[in-house]
């Protein structure tokens, strides 16, 4: 069994209303690479300050082998962090920023048991020289940090932290300043490192690429909330949700229909698979690009017609259309646009998962005008359909079907919107509601996009065919007949 | 062609303007004569030189204690107003971003503030409270006046800093105060040194709030020379005594900005050899 290096229990952050990481629960194990992977503003940042002790939770536990750290400051903590953009001193030269924690690192005494000595400067010396040629910086102990470019200037913030020898080293984005062919060294550098040190690593980005290439573990986050832990082939093979296909390499997502054991319909075909799930259920469909053959038309179990191709280097990239239908294909062999082909995949490269959620549930009330108010907005609606051959009188009472006049003011109900019933206008004016697009993921035919109030962040998931972009503004519209509504079970006696 | 001349003859044009008095100042320097008027114009003298030294006269005893009062008035009130503001500056900074705006706009006012009311209310306070007018009632008064300038000169060294040098400093073992002592104070230090430097030049030249906050028998520069006026008997040491600090200035401003070039020079070397 692998010990625990640190554990993170029910830890929950918020700054005022807004909340940043809700109850997530971590463990790390001693010696192992953990890479934190999600969008920016998913949370992962606060994580790894809290870790570092620059943040406190507002609620939980975070243990360190078994000891809580949770309000410790960072100076006392055994931990190290290279930050983003490196946050050097700049008016000491390079010896010196590495040698900074060094000069205030206090050590057991060897002659006086129980007391604390400061380091020699011949220990300090020699720890600095290793650390220095550990990240490849040897003989520029007395350089400026303002004469080192950004590689360099990355360098040396790692061999500050690494010749803490700290227990956890926490990288923050550390690579995302520099150049692509940069990085790629870094990457294996630091997967090097790694090796060579046997610390914790926590690494925080957003680049999944980064995080396939060097992890031990991978957890994915969004909103606040981890979606999977995994190694990183289980990550991509085997995605928990449509968030983690979608953000974890390329992918093709679809709605699909459980035909029957180990049967799922999804592009108007039905495909075997290696998953079971109950009939009739709806549930998300993933296949990697990589994972479709493309085969001589009428060969394959679908046909489908070649959209666009373009030249990658070692694989060409396909667009095929099934009807309304995209479906991304890599492929080395080449086909022609335009092309009638068909197409194949081996069921176990079919992903199958459970849908979250199937429609849009809110609680809400009626007002005072026979509308209801739900997701921060005030919507028109028959209130009819909450009592069975009811109908309203001229001053808007509710007239049972057994002549009962009822006063449907304040009455708690559930309301049920379909991901079709949503449609969204631009012009944030003319929507009952407005709110910023937090999520879109295409789904082959459709985008699926979720929407989120400013006032109290109530969502909105809707299918559309228009591209709607991160962070846009827009309306929500919800026509009167599409709001299914049923009274609150509890207030039944009302 | 005729442009070039032009803009050339209107800069030297301007640079004479702003110049002309002090190279006035300059010549009257070596001149005995007491009413300065060009046909009185005789043959050189050191003799107001000789004069500023000489001990044995009233007002030249005068000059040098008024010397004296405005140095130690001048470092004392930036030493003071330094230490203030750049605790001020680092507090603004650390606060949160409503407060941070609040505390910086308050700050500012006071430099937009006429100087009249600043000394105005700072005599009617000193009469309210009952404090007698003294050194330190001046001292008050004058690093009221110098704080906002040093907040104002240490507040972008502040922005300029990576906001996470702090944190890492933390993260390596320091303590708070010694984040502070070890990587905050000697990242703004340039910020500091010229907030000290406008402060002692702010109250080395302050008339105002010295006349009104300062005991009559303390004497700076400004006022000893605003009472002779008074007096109309200016002494004429103080021609020489304005020219030895105006050519002391020059002096000042040329050394360092050769040893400036020289820095510059160094870094641009080092920055080269290092590709």
């Amino acid at each position: 069994m692998a010990q625990k290096s640190i554990e993170i229990i029910n830890v929950s952050k918020s700054y005022g209303n807004n909340v940043v990481i809700e109850n997530l629960n971590l463990y790390v194990n001693k010696g192992e690479f953990v890479t934190i992977l999600g969008p920016s503003g998913c949370g992962k940042s606060t994580t790894l300050r809290m870790v570092a002790g620059f943040e406190i939770p507002t609620s939980g536990t975070i243990l360190l082998n078994g000891k809580d750290i949770t309000k410790l400051p960072p100076h006392k903590r055994p931990i190290n962090t290279v930050f983003q953009r490196y946050a050097l001193f700049p008016h000491l030269d390079v010896y010196d920023n590495v040698a900074f924690g060094l000069k205030l690192k206090k050590v057991p005494n060897e002659k006086r048991s129980g007391k604390l000595r400061n380091l020699t400067p011949e220990e300090i010396d020699e720890k600095v020289m290793k650390a220095l040629k550990i990240v490849d910086l040897e003989d520029f102990e007395n350089r400026d940090i303002a004469t080192l470019s950004g590689g360099q200037q990355q360098r040396v913030a790692i061999a500050r932290a690494i010749v803490m020898e700290p227990e956890i080293l926490l990288l923050d984005e550390p690579l995302g300043a520099l150049d692509l062919k940069m990085r790629k060294d870094m990457q294996i550098e630091l997967k090097e490192m790694h090796k060579k040190l046997g610390i914790t690593f926590i690494y925080v980005t957003h680049d999944q690429e980064e995080a396939l290439t060097m992890s031990d573990t991978i957890v994915v986050m969004n909103d606040g909330v981890i979606q999977q832990i995994g190694r990183p082939n289980q990550i991509y093979d085997e995605p928990a949700n449509a968030f983690v296909a979608d953000f974890i390499g390329e992918s093709n997502i679809y709605t699909g229909t459980v035909m029957g054991s180990k049967r799922v319909r999804f592009l108007n075909t039905t495909f075997t698979c290696v998953d079971e799930f109950p009939v009739n259920e709806k549930v998300d469909v993933v296949v990697r690009p990589e994972d479709i053959d493309i085969l001589p038309k009428d060969n394959g179990l679908l046909n489908a017609k070649i959209e666009s191709r373009i030249f990658k280097g070692i694989h060409y990239q396909y667009i095929l259309k099934k009807g309304k239908a995209e479906i991304e294909v890599q492929s080395t062999d080449k086909f022609n646009v335009g092309e009638e082909v068909g197409i194949s995949i081996d069921p176990d490269l079919i992903h199958i998962m459970k849908k979250e959620v199937t429609t849009n549930v809110f609680e809400g009330y009626i007002d005072k005008n026979n509308q209801v108010c739900f997701g921060d907005g005030t919507f028109m609606c028959d209130v009819t359909q909450l009592y069975e051959g009811s109908h309203l009188d001229e001053n808007g009472y509710l007239i049972t079907s057994d002549g009962r006049q009822i006063d449907l003011t304040d009455v708690d109900v559930v309301v049920n919107v379909g991901f079709n019933d949503i449609t969204l206008t631009d012009n944030e004016e003319d929507g009952m509601v407005y709110g910023e697009v937090i999520s879109s993921i295409y789904k082959g035919d459709h985008y699926q996009v979720i929407i989120r109030t400013f006032d109290n962040e109530e969502d909105y998931i809707l299918d559309t065919e228009y591209t709607y972009n991160i962070n846009d503004r827009v309306g929500v519209i919800i026509n009167s007949d599409k709001i299914k509504m049923k009274l609150k079970v509890s207030n039944n006696a009302k | 062609m005729v442009k070039k001349i032009l803009g050339k003859f209107y800069i030297y044009f301007i640079l004479l303007l702003m110049y002309l008095p002090i190279l006035v100042l300059i010549f009257f320097s070596f001149q005995e004569i007491v009413t300065i008027r060009f046909d009185a114009i005789s043959t050189p003298s050191f003799k107001l030189y000789v004069d500023l030294f000489d001990f044995s006269l009233r007002q030249t005893n005068e000059i040098w204690i008024a010397v004296l009062h405005t140095i130690e008035i001048a470092l004392a009130a930036a030493g003071v107003s330094t230490i203030i503001g750049t605790l001020g500056a680092i507090g603004i900074f650390y606060s949160r971003k409503r407060v941070r705006n609040v505390l910086n706009s308050i700050s500012n006012i006071s430099i937009v503030n006429a100087e009249i009311v600043t000394a105005l209310s700072l005599r009617i306070l000193y009469s309210f409270l009952d404090v007698k007018l003294s050194f330190f009632t001046l001292l008050i008064g004058h690093v009221v006046l110098t704080i906002p300038f040093v907040v104002l000169n240490v507040m972008p060294k502040l922005q300029q800093m990576d906001a996470n040098e702090y944190e890492a400093a933390l993260d390596l073992g320091a303590t708070p105060t010694k984040a502070l002592y070890k990587v905050v104070l000697p990242e703004i230090f340039p910020g500091i040194i010229s907030g000290f430097l406008l402060s002692v030049t702010l109250s080395l030249d302050d008339y105002i709030i010295t006349a009104y906050t300062s005991d009559t028998t303390f004497d700076t520069l400004s006022t000893y020379v605003y009472k002779s006026m008074v007096k109309k008997s200016v002494p004429l040491q103080f021609r020489s005594l304005t020219t030895i600090i105006f050519v002391s200035i020059l002096i000042g401003v040329v050394i360092y900005s050769i040893v400036h070039k020289r820095k510059d020079k160094k870094e641009r070397f080092k920055l080269e050899n290092s590709r």
